[in-house]
């Protein structure tokens, strides 16, 4: 009979380098279906949100509903938000994006509604005498100036996505929450806090992209500070 | 919908109120756990903010420290604090992550608030021969007062969220409700514990957003935040 290893798994310690190594696979799925469920859930909640927030802008009365809707359902919590969802997805991924999505929907409506009424009168004037039509003037003059105030919003809303990814662990698809999930019911540090953290390297590397992203799509307001 | 009328029977069943676990308990626990931590938020974070508001110092501490809040899990915190020896002193864990996560808002808003306050008035009130703490009470407090008060409403409604993610590491609120519904493969009981969480958020949010109708004009801060 051979003397059980003396490792840190076996210590269960904090920080476990055995652990990096030995559920390398478990981790890089888990950093997947993570990132997968964040990238789904914030690019459906941007493509809905952009007409929500051209419609609250243009159409006096839509702003109004628009906004106390999407107040509403930011103020539900994270929990309750998928356990509404339950009848309608199932324990699924659908339920998580479903509800990810309307989180995303609140911050993105309200930066990018933001940025567009911060346009100044005077240069949508400016377009307009110089013969820019509607539609010429919402996507030369109005969404690039609206875009640092709708990036800001793309960056919070992704954020915290990726936080909110872990709560998805109550139906089993949580990403690193689930990793998380199981390394509470079975005590298990290492993996709570390998799964933690690397939650927070990913909501940091995805805030860094963004701005990176946002500094090359507005060239011009790097001029000004 | 078949699983809203299981629901709403569900909530009208007098036994799933009273006792031990019932919804009573669990909305006291839940009630109990976000006073608490909002006094306890409020009285750590309001001093710190309006001296640095006031000093001018630390501001990027203070401002980012809303952002960092938002790339940590709150599930992972609540995990990791859960496994380590605090863990075992009942609802500690949940208390200290509750206090976590409603200090950021709190924090940035109250200095933020400080600092938007006109310089000249401040300068007005200098030159009147005022003191510092005179300075800081007298103007910069009140002048501050509804951004404070912003963030008071945000904390206020984080804590209700957290509060029930903490039903997921074990903690008490009403989140229990939707926990034990799960566990029990009820989605009549999940639904229903999901409404009455929804409910509370926005009974919250309500009495937040009525009270700033209710004060002084000049204190009203923006809506949103």
């Amino acid at each position: 009979m051979t003397a059980p290893p003396d490792d840190c798994l076996a210590r269960n310690e904090w920080l476990c380098g055995a652990y990096l190594s030995s559920r390398r696979e478990i981790l890089w799925d888990a950093v997947v279906q993570h990132l997968q469920l964040t990238a789904v859930s914030v690019l459906i909640g941007l493509v809905l949100a952009v007409p929500l927030a051209l419609a609250a802008r243009h159409r006096r009365w839509a702003a109004g509903p628009v906004l106390a809707v999407t107040t509403i359902l930011y103020t539900v919590p994270s929990l309750a938000m998928f356990s509404l969802l339950l009848p309608v997805y199932g324990l699924s991924a659908s339920l998580v994006v479903a509800g990810l999505v309307l989180y995303s929907l609140t911050l993105l409506v309200r930066n990018i509604l933001a940025g567009l009424r911060a346009v100044p009168e005077e240069t949508r004037q400016a377009a307009r005498g110089m013969g820019y039509g509607p539609l010429r003037l919402l996507l030369a003059v109005e969404l690039p100036l609206a875009l640092p105030a709708a990036m800001a919003g793309l960056r919070i809303a992704t954020v915290s996505a990726v936080s909110l990814v872990t709560v998805g662990a109550i139906v089993g698809h949580g990403g690193l929450g689930n990793l998380i999930y199981s390394g509470m019911n079975t005590y298990f540090k290492a993996q709570v806090l390998t799964a933690s953290v690397l939650c927070v390297v990913i909501a940091v590397a995805a805030d860094l992209l963004l701005l990176l992203a946002q500094r090359l799509l507005t060239p011009w307001t790097r001029r000004q500070s | 919908m078949n699983t809203l009328a299981d629901a709403w029977s569900w909530l009208t069943t007098a036994a799933n109120w009273s006792g031990d676990g019932g919804i009573w308990q669990r909305l006291g626990q839940h009630l109990f756990l976000t006073v608490v931590c909002l006094l306890i938020s409020c009285l750590i974070a309001l001093p710190v903010a309006l001296v640095l508001g006031h000093l001018g110092r630390g501001g990027a501490l203070a401002v980012n420290v809303s952002n960092i809040g938002r790339a940590v899990p709150t599930f992972a915190v609540l995990v990791l604090l859960l496994l380590t020896p605090i863990g075992g002193h009942g609802e500690w864990p949940t208390v200290i992550a509750l206090v976590l996560f409603a200090v950021p808002p709190l924090l940035t808003n109250a200095y933020v608030g400080m600092r938007e306050v006109d310089r000249d008035v401040v300068r007005a009130a200098r030159g009147m021969g005022m003191t510092g703490r005179q300075l800081m009470l007298g103007v910069e407090l009140p002048l501050a007062l509804p951004l404070i008060l912003t963030g008071v409403r945000i904390a206020a409604v984080q804590l209700v969220a957290t509060a029930t993610l903490a039903a997921l590491a074990g903690g008490g609120g009403l989140g229990r409700i939707i926990t034990a519904g799960f566990n029990l493969a009820s989605t009549a009981q999940v639904v229903a514990g999901a409404v009455l969480v929804a409910v509370f958020a926005l009974i919250v949010e309500g009495l937040f957003e009525a009270a700033r109708l209710l004060v002084p004009g000049r204190l009203r801060g923006g809506g949103s935040g």
